[in-house]
């Protein structure tokens, strides 16, 4: 198989857009999918639940050393790095805010491209901050494609438009057309 | 470039003369996490690559005590995930009450934010005075920082949130006292708290306590590091002694699983059996 893994960052909007693309996965979705989502330190998990209603894909916060594995959309856990080992499994730390975030969607993106190298497919989303764009040279560097949402479809443009500026990603689409390309790639 | 063709073999290599020469084993820490202190020390310090940076680090003891600050990790806060705080409150202090005198062991204390949690905790509850905090890390810098319990008057507004909302029964700034742009803990809280270098990786069992704190330290350490670390917790905690993990750490994977009972498995809250 061409691609092994997503990984995916959203900022302010994301839910809204999680809610759009999540249901439109099939059962059968053939890799695993890997999200930062920014989100408040307190958040008790409620809105993972409140996805799941809605989805054929098992939505789950991602635990340390958990394998990764096909069938699940994993989320990072709120004021933890979420990290992608070589072995395919999870790491988490507490170190410091990286882009003022912590999880950082550029922690997730690089790690994930060392350990999938072009196996990987990265997906930047709504948002207003610039966390990503390292992450998605990164994806880039390693060989792995690139997708950024629309910026004029985004709720918030900043953060597609930052990686769509620094590197040119292979797609810029909207969030149902990333979702029919990701169903026809995989 | 360079990221892509640095071998995971010059990072083992690395660790492996660090190990030899100081002392401090990194071998069995997470890898994602250790490549990306170890890359990002090697761009900010301008070596070419791994190898160059090695034999610095060989060489040079100055450069060998900054790396080994980039690879630890001194992120803390007061009261962090105040649930836990309010856990400990309700579900451990009652514990505690029962003994004629307390032995606490902060495993891993960096800075020292969550052992004076846990001083002002105990002393609202009206056990500090027979308790004694021991306050271990393997950074010395941490602990001195630790020590002289001096934090940035900027941290303050989030502590004192952290510490109303965990349950908190006094004015959070009567434990301080402000100096410009920096606030010094209270003579009061520090002083039953021994802050001791110990080594989770390399040292052993030092005393036998009540209560064992070791929050979001385990989370970087391979299984089988974890499960060495979860033994030597277990030796070191008297029956029916309370061992408390991180939010997303487990005692599932390790040997001792079976010989604790979960008290409050949400807030990661273990007791050791009888």
């Amino acid at each position: 198989m061409k691609y092994e893994a997503i990984v995916m960052g959203v900022s302010s909007g994301g839910m809204q857009a999680m809610k759009v693309m999540f249901p439109l996965f099939p059962k059968d979705f053939k890799i695993p999918i890997i999200i930062v989502q920014h989100i408040g330190v307190q958040s008790d998990g409620e809105w993972i639940k409140i996805l799941n209603h809605n989805c054929n894909l098992h939505i789950k916060e991602a635990d340390e050393k958990e394998t990764i594995e096909t069938g699940n959309i994993y989320i990072a856990p709120p004021n933890y790095h979420l990290l992608v080992e070589k072995d395919k499994t999870f790491s988490l730390t507490i170190g410091e805010r990286v882009n003022f975030a912590r999880p950082a969607i550029d922690i997730l993106f690089e790690t994930a491209a060392e350990a999938y190298e072009k196996k990987l497919i990265g997906v930047i989303l709504t948002g207003s901050n610039y966390d990503g764009t390292k992450g998605m040279e990164r994806i880039k560097e390693y060989g792995g494609l690139t997708i950024a949402q629309d910026p004029e479809t985004a709720a918030s443009s900043f953060m597609p438009a930052a990686a769509i500026a620094a590197m040119q990603p292979d797609h810029i689409l909207s969030l149902e057309n990333i979702v029919k390309l990701l169903l026809k790639i995989t | 470039m360079r990221y892509k063709e640095t071998s995971d073999l010059e990072i083992s290599l690395l660790l492996e003369a660090i190990y030899r020469k100081y002392g401090y084993d990194f071998r069995q820490y997470s890898q994602a996490h250790i490549r990306r202190r170890i890359m990002s020390r090697m761009v900010m310090s301008g070596f070419e690559d791994i190898s160059e940076m090695q034999s610095t680090v060989l060489n040079d003891e100055s450069f060998a005590a900054t790396l080994l600050q980039d690879l630890s990790i001194t992120v803390t806060e007061m009261f962090r995930d105040q649930s836990f705080y309010k856990s400990l409150r309700e579900n451990v202090i009652p514990i505690l009450k029962t003994y004629p005198f307390i032995k606490i062991w902060h495993a891993g204390c960096a800075t020292g934010q969550e052992a004076y949690s846990m001083a002002i905790i105990l002393q609202e509850e009206g056990l500090y005075d027979r308790s004694i905090i021991y306050a271990t890390d393997f950074n010395q810098n941490a602990l001195n920082h630790a020590k002289e319990g001096i934090y940035s008057t900027s941290l303050i507004k989030e502590y004192t949130t952290n510490y109303q909302l965990s349950g908190g029964k006094e004015s959070f700034s009567n434990y301080y006292t402000s100096n410009y742009d920096n606030v010094i803990m209270n003579q009061s809280l520090k002083k039953n708290i021994v802050w001791a270098n110990h080594n989770l990786v390399t040292d052993s069992v030092f005393a036998e306590v009540n209560l064992i704190l070791c929050r979001n330290v385990l989370i970087y350490f391979d299984r089988e590091l974890q499960n060495n670390v979860q033994t030597l917790f277990y030796n070191s905690l008297i029956n029916g002694g309370i061992l408390c993990l991180g939010a997303k750490e487990s005692l599932r994977f390790s040997d001792v699983y079976e010989k604790y009972t979960e008290w409050d498995p949400r807030q990661r809250i273990f007791k050791k059996k009888y």
